[in-house]
């Protein structure tokens, strides 16, 4: 198995805006390795550190890294900046997508596909394939030409998010809760977008607390966080455990 | 991890700032006096009313005081500025004759080659005279003119006479006045009745010499049910004297006309840019403003429409960009005299490097103007933390059933959406330059394209450093 992502007892900071000169721990040392072809998933109460882990793989300035390691296919990650690890092959698809007044769907998605493959990207050809994964995700053609995200609803967002990542071709795709705030109807289709990337090259990072998204993809890892620990690991058996149970049983585990 | 502050580089000016050596005929003295304003009435020949109207405007001048509101203006002294600077060039049809030194200038601001592609008409002043005028010879036999001012003052003297500082008259506010005192040069355009001009118009104002001023004078009648796109573009070179803008803009719309009025201003950082411009709308009229403040140090710059006929309408579309050592206080106002008359004004204001730009606008609703409906959106961007934006709108409204709206965000670029751009790969750079376009994106598009091209380039900011 070739490894993509390897993370050794990571611990991660965030200042603290209440005090100042204090910064808070949020993760307290974490172990994940991520091979080509796996998918993962990271369960855990809110406020428990899983967002802060994608946004420490990504990058986010707010956040520093303490201690441990972060690396990708073999390469120290800390050192740099959010635009050179997506052009690596991180992408992460956001819990809040932000909107961006001015610039089309298909202005920045064409604009981020030059910038991650260093190559000037045709429009004719770009364009039938941003219609083609549109239609996969049951998303209006005129979206392309609306500016990002701008009025766009909780849903919608999210598919656009999908819609990226199915553009961008990612080595390893973080969904920090993509799934949140969705009907059913939008679970599945965001599901099969999900489903329609995935493949022996890759790799996904799901955090959720909803595992009906999880119920048409192969899961091979399931991790428990609570208070910045990993608390539980194991195979998708642990989603229906937790699906019955609740994080009742690992109450006291960290 | 150690954090750079963000370092904004200034905008290219290289273009701007080539200035020629100042080869005038002839320039009068500095500061203002009577017998300088005779002296500029007899070099241009006028018409003993306008001698008049010149002499009783300095007269206003000299009783007014400058405004005690906006920008500090006490840097003027106009005891240093030169008034009227005479290029040696007269007023030609043809590019060949026009001075080696002046045509360079002009090519390099790419105005003789719109002409052939994108414009039915040209001119261009360069100091205080205009030194090239051109119309295609089809709408001259539909009755259009567009000439210089001077020109217009002999051969349409009675149209001049009409309209010339009537919407704006001197005694409006100081710089009116100093306008009407020693005004040269600008542009007369005339639309008869039912004449629509399909290609843009543009006039194109160029001021050379150190320590000038330049008072143009632009006046256009739009019959009824005519239409006209007017294009004008000014810039200067920088100089480490104070020069001095005061031109004025008088825009007549009648009945059922239609005026599209765009301006791109980029004057060096050295330039006091106090314009005044005024639309007069008749029923059923149209008046559309683009206007782009760049440059200059200090610019006060409101254009005003006056909708005095039933349902006239105005459209008003203008950006900012206050960089270092500039304070551009601009924005816009419209009064509504009749029924069911219309505005919308949208405005996009930047300040970065310690600029500070202010919006201002002012509405008015009279007793006459029932049903009116006016809708006000203003946007400021600050690029960091030592630029400054205002919002300063002002309503007043009299008449019944008025629908006035207004919104004004002044806000910052988010480091959210820059780590949002950043996560697809895009650099910090171009995160920042894509979100400041996106942000100026709805009036880029309301601009003449090679001003939207040029517009694009001054937000192709560059930045180096890491968020801060």
């Amino acid at each position: 198995m070739e490894k993509l992502l390897n993370i050794k007892n990571l611990q991660v900071t965030v200042a603290d805006n209440e005090a100042e000169d204090a910064s808070k721990e949020i993760l307290k040392g974490i172990d994940l390795q991520v091979n080509k072809g796996e998918i993962h998933v990271v369960l855990g109460p809110n406020g428990s550190g899983k967002s802060t882990l994608m946004n420490a793989i990504m990058g986010h300035p707010k956040y520093e890294i303490a201690g441990g390691s972060l690396e990708f296919e073999g390469e120290d990650l800390t050192e740099l900046k959010t635009f050179e690890r997506a052009r690596k092959g991180i992408f992460l698809s956001f819990q809040t997508p932000e909107e961006i007044p001015g610039i089309t769907v298909e202005n920045m998605i064409r604009t981020a596909k030059q910038a991650v493959t260093g190559e000037n990207i045709k429009v004719i050809k770009f364009r039938r394939e941003l219609k083609a994964a549109m239609k996969e995700l049951q998303m209006d053609e005129s979206y392309a030409q609306r500016y990002m995200n701008v009025g766009f609803s909780g849903g919608e967002k999210k598919r656009n998010e999908i819609l990226q990542m199915l553009m961008l071709q990612p080595k390893l795709a973080l969904l920090d809760e993509t799934d949140s705030g969705l009907d059913v109807d939008a679970i599945q289709i965001v599901s099969n977008g999900v489903k329609k990337f995935h493949n022996e090259d890759n790799a996904c990072l799901i955090i959720t607390h909803n595992t009906r998204i999880l119920k048409q993809l192969n899961v091979d890892k399931v991790h428990v966080m609570m208070q910045g620990k990993f608390v539980a690991e194991g195979g998708p058996e642990l989603i229906e455990k937790i699906d019955k149970e609740g994080f009742g049983f690992l109450q006291g585990a960290e | 991890m150690a954090q750079e502050k963000t370092y904004i580089e200034d905008i290219e000016r290289t273009l701007y700032d080539i200035k020629n050596v100042d080869k005038s005929k002839y320039k009068s003295q500095s500061g203002l006096t009577e017998d300088i304003i005779r002296d500029i009435s007899a070099r241009k020949n006028d018409p003993d009313w306008m001698l008049e109207f010149r002499l009783k405007s300095l007269e206003v001048y000299n009783q007014l005081s400058l405004p005690n509101w906006g920008p500090d203006l006490s840097e003027l002294n106009m005891d240093e500025i030169v008034t009227y600077v005479q290029p040696d060039a007269k007023m030609t049809g043809s590019w060949d004759e026009v001075p080696e030194d002046i045509k360079d200038t002009f090519d390099r601001l790419g105005i003789p080659e719109a002409e052939q592609t994108s414009l039915a008409g040209v001119g261009a002043q360069y100091d205080s005279e205009v030194v090239y005028h051109s119309i295609q010879e089809d709408l001259v036999k539909q009755g259009v003119i567009y000439t210089d001012m001077e020109t217009a003052l002999h051969e349409h003297e009675e149209i001049v006479r009409d309209h010339f500082m009537k919407l704006v008259p001197p005694k409006d506010h100081k710089f009116a006045a100093l306008h009407g005192a020693v005004w040269s040069g600008g542009s007369f355009v005339y639309v008869p009745e039912g004449v629509h001009v399909e290609i843009p118009l543009q006039s194109y104002f160029r001021l050379n010499a150190a320590g000038a001023g330049q008072f143009e004078h632009t006046l256009i009648i739009v019959e009824k049910n005519a239409s006209l796109h007017f294009i004008e573009g000014c810039s200067a070179p920088k100089y480490n004297v104070t020069n001095l803008h005061a031109g004025c803009v008088e825009l007549f719309v009648n009945d059922g006309a239609r005026l599209r009025y765009s301006t791109i201003e980029n004057w060096s950082r050295n330039m006091m840019n106090l314009n005044t411009k005024r639309a007069v709308v008749g029923k059923d009229g149209v008046i559309e403003w683009v206007s782009g403040s760049f440059g200059s140090h200090v610019s006060m710059l409101y254009p005003c429409s006056v909708l005095k006929g039933e349902n006239a309408k105005c459209e008003f579309t203008g950006v900012t960009f206050a960089s270092k050592g500039q304070n551009l206080d601009t924005g816009a106002s419209v009064i509504h005299c009749a029924p069911h008359t219309s505005a919308n004004i949208s405005t996009r204001t930047i300040s970065k490097a310690g600029g500070k730009a202010t919006y201002r606008s002012a509405v008015k609703v009279t007793k006459n103007a029932p049903y009116a409906k006016c809708s006000v959106n203003c946007e400021s961007l600050m690029l960091d933390d030592i630029s400054r934006s205002d919002t300063l709108p002002t309503m007043d409204i009299e008449g019944d059933e008025a629908d006035i709206g207004h919104e004004a965000t002044i806000g910052r670029i988010s480091d959210e959406a820059i780590f949002y751009l950043m996560s697809r790969g895009i650099s910090e750079d171009e995160a920042r330059s894509m979100i400041v376009r996106g942000f100026v994106e709805p009036i880029a598009k309301e601009l003449p394209l090679e001003y939207a091209v040029e517009m694009n380039n001054l937000v192709n900011i560059e930045l180096e450093g890491t968020m801060g």
